[in-house]
C-alpha cells in the first residue's frame, strides 16, 4: 500500500479516502508562527465529481490511489455500457453511464478519448476538447443573416443539443467545444 | 529552462531596497543599535513546531537571532535590531519559503503594548517609504476577543470537544487531526477560522495568548493566566510574533526541557538547546519585549503580490 505525505501532494495527486479514489485540485500549508502546521487539501471525489476541503497535520500521510489516465479508443453502446479499446494492446473495456455522464452526447464512434481509471474501472470518460459532428436538425433560420449575432438550438447526430448561429443549416457539419457545450465555428461539409 | 531568471520582477526588488533602507533610517533616528550575530550555531530551538536545518558538521543554522541578540542584551547591550536570513525546515508554501528575512529588535523598558505602538509606527513608516500609505490606523485585539468575535469560543476556557465543535459549525472538516492535544486544536481553529479574518482591512494585533502558548514570553496572573505576546496579522496573514520577553532562567530551562521531552516523545529531532542563554539569562536580562517580523511577507502585502516567491529574488525553487 502506497502513501502519500502532505507535503508531496499536488494538483493531480489521486487519493484514497474512506474507500473513494479522489484527486487533489489545490494544496495549502498554513502554521501559525509558534503552532502546528496543517494542509488544506481541496480535493475532488472521483466517482461523484464533488469537491470537499479536508485539512490535515502536516507530514500526515494518506493511502494513494491506484489511478492512471489511459487513451482509448471508442468503439460503440449497446444502450447500457460504451465499449472501449486501447489501441497497443486490443484489450477492450466497458463503462457504464456514471462514467459517461459529461462524454455521451459528444462520442460518435472511432474518437480516442481519455479514461480514467481506478483498479482498472473507468472513473471518468473524456470527449476530445473540441468536436466536429453534423447538424440534424434545426429551424431554418434567417439565411444570409450572418451578422446579427443571433443564435437557434440545434440538435447533432450524436443527440446533442447547442446553439448555432443562425446560418447554420441542417446537414452542415459544426465544431463544438464540449467542455463549454459551445458552438466554435462551421467545419465544413 | 526558465529556472535561472528571478521569481520577483525587477519593480519589486527596488522596492526591497527601498524597504531596507527605510528600515535603517527607522531605527538610525530611534538610537537602536544595528547588530549581526551567528547564523550557524553549536545550539538551536527546541521549539515544538519549529525545525531546524543541522549542517554535516553537526551545528544548526538559525531559526531567529533570538537567542543570541538576547545574549547581547544581557550583555548591556542597550536597544539592538538587525534583519537576517533565518532557516526553517519544511515550511513551504504560498506564504513560506523555507529561507526568510527576518526583521527582529529589542527593547529595553518597553512592555509589550509599547512594542506594539513601535511595530505601528515601523509598519506605518515602511508602507509611506514605498509609496504606499496605509489607510488608517492599527487595529488591536486581545486572543480572547478574537475567539469570540469569529468563532464564538472562549479560547481560555474552552476543551477540546468545544473546540471542534465551533470548528464543525464554521464548515471546517477537521478529522480528530488534533488528537489529545487541546494546543493544535487552537492552532487549527487559528489557522482556519480566525486568523483568516484579522486585518482584513488595517493591520491588527492580537494580543495576551493563552499561557499553554507563552514559547519566551512572560506570564501574567490574572484571573485566567495570558501570556504577554502578540502577533500581527494583515490580510489573514501572520507578520510578527512578540513577548514581553521572559528573563527567569530557571523558567526558561524548564520550558525548553520540556520541549525537549515533547521532541523525544514524538520522534523527533531533539537538538541541545542554547545553554549560552541560559547562562546569560542567570546574569540578568533587562526588563525587555522583543518581537520578530516577517520582512517578506510585509513586502508582499505592501506591494499587493499573492505571494512570497513573488518578492524573493530566487525562491527556494531556484534557489
Amino acid at each position: 500500500m502506497a502513501t502519500v505525505s502532505t507535503n508531496e501532494m499536488k494538483s493531480g495527486t489521486k487519493l484514497l479516502i474512506d474507500g473513494d479514489p479522489y484527486s487533489v485540485i489545490d494544496n495549502e500549508y498554513r502554521k501559525p508562527g509558534k503552532g502546528q502546521a496543517t494542509n488544506t487539501l481541496k480535493i475532488r471525489n472521483l466517482k461523484t465529481g464533488r469537491v470537499l476541503e479536508k485539512t490535515l497535520k502536516s507530514g500526515d500521510t494518506i493511502e494513494s490511489a491506484d489511478v492512471e489516465d489511459k487513451d482509448m479508443q471508442y468503439l460503440y453502446n449497446d444502450g447500457e455500457f460504451w465499449t472501449f479499446m486501447d489501441p497497443k494492446s486490443f484489450e477492450q473495456i466497458q463503462a457504464g453511464k456514471t462514467a459517461m455522464a459529461e462524454s455521451a452526447q459528444w462520442l460518435k464512434g472511432e474518437e480516442t478519448v481519455r479514461i480514467t481509471l481506478w483498479n482498472e474501472v473507468p472513473l471518468v470518460v473524456y470527449a476530445p476538447n473540441t468536436v466536429e459532428l453534423v447538424v440534424t436538425e434545426t429551424d431554418p433560420g434567417l439565411r444570409g443573416d450572418t451578422a446579427t449575432g443571433g443564435t437557434k438550438p440545434a440538435k447533432l447526430e450524436t443527440g446533442a443539443i447547442v446553439k448555432v448561429p443562425l446560418f447554420i443549416t441542417e446537414g452542415e457539419k459544426v465544431k463544438v467545444d464540449t467542455r463549454t457545450g459551445e458552438y466554435l465555428n462551421r467545419a465544413g461539409k | 529552462m526558465t529556472d535561472w531568471k528571478p521569481s520577483a520582477d525587477l519593480p519589486t526588488l527596488r522596492a526591497r531596497a527601498v524597504l531596507l533602507s527605510a528600515l535603517r533610517a527607522f531605527f538610525n533616528s530611534r538610537g537602536v543599535l544595528e547588530v549581526e550575530t551567528p547564523l550557524l550555531s553549536a545550539h538551536a530551538t527546541v521549539d515544538r513546531h519549529i525545525d531546524s536545518f543541522r549542517t554535516e558538521d553537526g551545528r544548526w543554522l538559525q531559526t531567529s537571532p533570538e537567542f543570541a541578540m538576547k545574549r547581547l542584551l544581557c550583555a548591556g547591550s542597550g536597544p539592538i535590531w538587525q534583519v537576517c536570513r533565518v532557516f526553517r525546515r519544511e515550511e513551504s508554501g504560498r506564504h513560506h519559503n523555507p529561507e526568510f528575512t527576518l526583521l527582529e529588535w529589542y527593547r529595553p523598558g518597553f512592555d509589550h503594548h509599547d512594542l506594539m505602538r513601535e511595530v505601528a509606527e515601523l509598519v506605518t513608516a515602511l508602507a509611506t517609504a514605498l509609496g504606499r500609505p496605509l489607510a488608517g490606523a492599527l487595529d488591536k485585539l486581545s486572543y480572547r476577543e478574537a475567539f469570540r468575535l469569529h468563532l464564538d469560543l472562549d479560547p481560555l476556557t474552552a476543551d477540546i470537544a468545544d473546540i471542534r465543535a465551533a470548528l464543525g459549525r464554521a464548515g471546517h472538516d477537521t478529522g480528530d487531526l488534533g488528537g489529545p492535544d487541546r494546543d493544535i486544536w487552537l492552532d487549527v481553529a487559528m489557522s482556519l477560522a480566525v486568523g483568516p479574518r484579522l486585518g482584513l482591512e488595517s493591520p491588527c494585533f492580537l494580543h495576551d495568548f493563552p499561557a499553554s502558548q507563552a514559547a519566551l514570553a512572560r506570564i501574567r496572573h490574572d484571573d485566567l493566566p495570558v501570556a504577554e505576546r502578540f502577533e500581527l496579522f494583515w490580510r489573514g496573514i501572520e507578520l510578527a510574533n512578540g513577548y514581553h520577553e521572559l528573563g527567569d532562567a530557571d523558567e526558561q530551562r524548564q520550558r525548553f526541557e520540556a520541549e525537549q521531552r515533547w521532541r523525544q516523545e514524538q520522534g523527533r529531532d531533539v537538538p541541545p538547546y542554547d545553554q549560552n542563554l541560559v547562562a546569560a539569562l542567570a546574569e540578568g536580562l533587562p526588563a525587555c519585549a522583543g518581537v520578530a517580523l516577517g520582512l517578506d511577507r510585509l513586502l508582499m502585502l505592501l506591494l499587493g503580490k499573492g505571494s512570497l516567491a513573488e518578492v524573493l529574488a530566487f525562491d527556494s525553487g531556484r534557489a
